[in-house]
């Protein structure tokens, strides 16, 4: 299983599935990272996290952590 | 007609600057009931109706309290009418509010607001196409160039005034027939108005929906699990996932994106460097050394235009006003009581506050130009990685830095901290970190302590390691830790800084400094005052009667408390911890009265010769002692005053309090104990001192280690309630 944290800086991913619970979760979702969603890494934070993506047109920085919840295609 | 207009949408869409157009300078700021968020109001310009601002966020779920507040707000006040503002170059997770906002039923209009970034990018939105597929009328705004404000404002009132809610926009057949199974099981227990927006949250099991309505989950359960088998996918994610391809079905019909420039826009290729993995570190450190340098450094390589202003505005306070003011009050016969609460307690205490004035100004320029242009998203980009360490996010890193400067700005700049455990946590701890009244203390006690380099680095260092313990022990205690948030931070693209938004941003904060130095200043300043100028028969006392003082009886008692840290048996030193209350130079002002102005000496020469009179070989130790308490107990009243405004209620500024007062405590014991120790001199240290010493050594490293310390015995991680 492939999730975000493991993804390399500069390629684009596609979304499979959120792991996870309730609050985190739906906080992913809201931002706007759901299913079969693309999202381009865009570059990883000076001190090796959080990672920096872009998803729906926009920036968004999340904990690597946070990215493992992130289950690819 | 006199309307209540509610405006949401998401955090950087531009809000606060349309909230600005719209009502001008009518705006009253207040605070949310139960939380510390900013309420704003204000009256719409050319009508009698109000604008209420709710908070910038992404969704209605009910996990932060500025979701809950706006939530509340729609639900129970009802406005006439909505404005939900959405950024056009972010038009899908903006649009994702907008499908909740619509589901809450009241009357709402799409503010489409950056359209001349839009334009810029040579992008087009078709209005039309948008307002169809949502199902509300919406306005193409530009907030910043003023662009159809009016348009939007006669918008709004006919929507107002017709009250006609918003048609509901339809998802698949499994979802609209889970939606009608929930609406039946609310039916009579939400608003009718509101039922559809209840409707899914109960689908989405969420749990404020489930506390309105206990048992209505349950009874739809058999509905929810067969949508989840048909989707292979639990019910929240079907929901969000239904709606963003909503949205995308929306968005794709009615906005024409221009291609972009191969290298990115000019904001990626600044984020490019500015964020770089090598140059990303050294680059913020730049930024941050600069701002620090024009704010507050004086020193060797000169003095920076904020120590400079700040210096000449002390000097004209305690040089030109206050002696002029007590000449005029001598030559009119004004009492020697009233002189001295005029200018010995009111003007040299608020004045010593007002005195760093300046320099917050030029700070609060600095900070809020970086806040406008976007860079401070990336500090808490930057800074993340070290901050977690111990439970905060990279957004603490600014009160901190603002607090080396004062704490009162320091603890105010907490607020742009989104998650309210993080901004708690550091609206309670950032005033660890030695403020420049503290510098005076530093200095005197560094020539006590035979003119010591270290002291310095001890103050700062100090600061920084009992916040990483307090971020780490306060965590523990859930009610003074908040709801926590996960760091998942929009990265807004940068922008030219608008001039008028920052001279706002800079005089709301610095006027709310001048008002708390007007107030709860004030008062401290002549209770103060009144404690060390009269006795307690209420007779003024002269210069050289401090002895007798109410202060000194006060210093008296507390003596006892302080006398395992080594320097309780000089009533003079915790009188002069007790002043330092009021501003932490205030001890060096109450020392100089007490111990050194007396005998011809200066503080530092007075305050070795009392620590070898009293504590002999471990005298160094004692100073050590009296420095650390000092440096990390309570602030100044300003500070706790800005404590209270953050955390919202005395009981947590109670525990705020005393928390800072305890650890500075138990740190200052064991300090003094080991410091002694490594002098030889333990031989001169009182028994309890060290059992002090090895009590609160153990109870420290207990809340450092336990996971629950209020219930070390229950199985479950749970926190502390």
């Amino acid at each position: 299983m492939s999730t975000l944290k493991d993804t390399a800086v500069g390629s684009t991913v596609k979304v499979k599935r959120l792991n996870g619970d309730g609050v985190l979760k739906r906080h992913i979702m809201d931002m706007g990272i759901t299913k079969g969603v693309e999202i381009y890494v865009r570059k990883v934070a000076p001190l090796g996290d959080p990672v920096e993506i872009t998803v729906r047109g926009y920036e968004l920085s999340l904990r690597k952590e946070y990215a493992e919840l992130i289950e690819l295609e | 007609m006199s309307f209540t207009i509610a405006l949401a949408g998401n955090p950087n869409c531009g809000k606060t600057t349309l909230f600005n157009a719209l009502t001008g300078a009518s705006q009253r700021v207040g605070n949310w009931p139960g939380v510390t968020i900013d309420k704003k109001v204000g009256r719409i310009k050319g009508t009698d109706s109000q604008l209420v601002d709710l908070p910038g966020i992404y969704s209605l779920s009910p996990y932060s309290p500025e979701e809950i507040v706006s939530r509340n707000f729609i639900v129970n006040e009802r406005p006439d009418a909505i404005i939900d503002i959405v950024d056009a170059t972010n038009l899908e997770r903006n649009l994702f509010l907008t499908l909740q906002l619509i589901d809450m039923g009241r009357p709402i209009i799409v503010a489409l607001n950056m359209m001349d970034e839009i334009e810029r990018m040579g992008d087009t939105v078709d209005v039309e196409k948008l307002s169809a597929g949502l199902g509300v009328p919406v306005i193409p705004i530009s907030a910043k160039e003023k662009r159809n404000i009016d348009m939007l404002v006669s918008a709004i009132e006919t929507v107002a005034e017709n009250g006609t809610a918003p048609k509901a926009v339809t998802y698949d057949h499994a979802i609209e027939s889970a939606v009608e199974a929930a609406e039946n099981a609310l039916s009579g227990k939400v608003p009718d108005e509101s039922i559809r927006f209840y409707a899914f949250k109960l689908i989405e099991d969420d749990s404020a929906v489930n506390e309105l309505a206990p048992g209505a989950r349950d009874s739809i359960s058999s509905t929810i699990e067969s949508l989840e088998k048909e989707y292979d996918d639990s019910a929240d994610s079907i929901i969000a996932d239904s709606r963003y391809e909503k949205i995308s079905e929306i968005v794709s019909g009615a906005i024409t994106r221009a291609p972009r420039d191969e290298k990115g826009s000019l904001s990626d290729r600044i984020d490019r460097i500015v964020t770089n993995r090598i140059l990303g570190l050294p680059i913020f450190i730049a930024v941050i050394a600069f701002v620090y340098f024009i704010a507050m450094y004086d020193g060797d390589l000169g003095t920076s235009p904020g120590a400079w202003a700040t210096g000449w505005l002390n000097d004209f306070i305690g040089d030109d006003i206050i002696p002029s003011v007590e000449e005029w009050c001598v030559d009119n016969g004004v009492s020697d009581a009233l002189t001295g609460l005029l200018c010995d307690g009111i003007l040299s205490g608020v004045g010593a506050v007002i005195g760093f004035l300046p320099q917050m100004i030029i700070l609060f320029i600095c900070l809020s130009i970086l806040e406008e242009i976007g860079y401070m998203a990336r500090v808490a980009f930057v800074m993340d990685r070290i901050f977690r360490y111990f439970n905060l996010s990279g957004k603490s890193f600014i009160p901190l830095l603002v607090s080396t400067g004062c704490g009162v700005p320091g603890v105010m700049s907490s607020r742009t901290i989104e998650s309210e455990a993080d901004r708690r946590i550091t609206a309670m701890t950032c005033t660890f970190m030695p403020c420049g009244a503290k510098l005076p203390v530093i200095s005197a006690i560094a020539g006590a302590l035979a003119g010591s380099a270290w002291v310095a680095v001890y103050a700062y260092f100090g600061g920084i390691v009992l916040v990483i313990i307090s971020g780490i022990i306060i965590k523990k205690f859930k009610k003074f830790a908040g709801t926590p948030a996960p760091f998942i931070m929009e990265l807004p693209p940068y922008h030219a800084p608008a001039f008028l938004s920052v001279a706002k941003t800079v005089f709301d904060r610095s006027w709310a400094f001048v008002k708390k130095a007007g107030t709860i200043i004030l008062l401290a300043m002549i209770l103060v005052w009144f404690l060390k100028s009269f006795d307690w028969s209420l007779n003024l006392l002269e210069e050289d009667q401090l002895d007798d003082s109410i202060l000194a009886s006060i210093g008296g008692v507390l003596s006892y408390l302080f006398m395992p840290l080594g320097w309780g048996d000089n009533w003079e030193l915790p009188a002069a911890s007790l002043t330092g209350l009021i501003a932490k130079e205030d001890l060096i002002g109450t020392l100089e009265l007490l111990i050194a102005e007396p005998f011809d000496l200066d503080i530092s020469d007075a305050l070795a010769l009392m620590a070898s009179a009293t504590a002999g070989k471990a005298a160094d130790a004692m100073i050590l002692s009296f420095f650390t308490f000092n440096m990390f107990c309570a602030p100044c009243f300003a500070a706790v005053g800005a404590i209270h405004r953050e955390l919202g209620d005395w009981k947590s500024t109670g525990f705020a309090f005393l928390y800072q007062c305890l650890l500075a405590y138990f740190v200052a014991v064991i300090v003094y104990v080991v410091y002694s120790a490594m002098l030889g001199g333990l031989d001169d240290v009182a028994w309890y001192s060290i059992a002090f010493a090895v009590i609160d050594f153990v109870i420290l490293a207990y809340f450092l280690v336990v996971k629950d310390p209020m219930h070390p015995f229950d199985k479950k991680g749970e926190v502390a309630e």
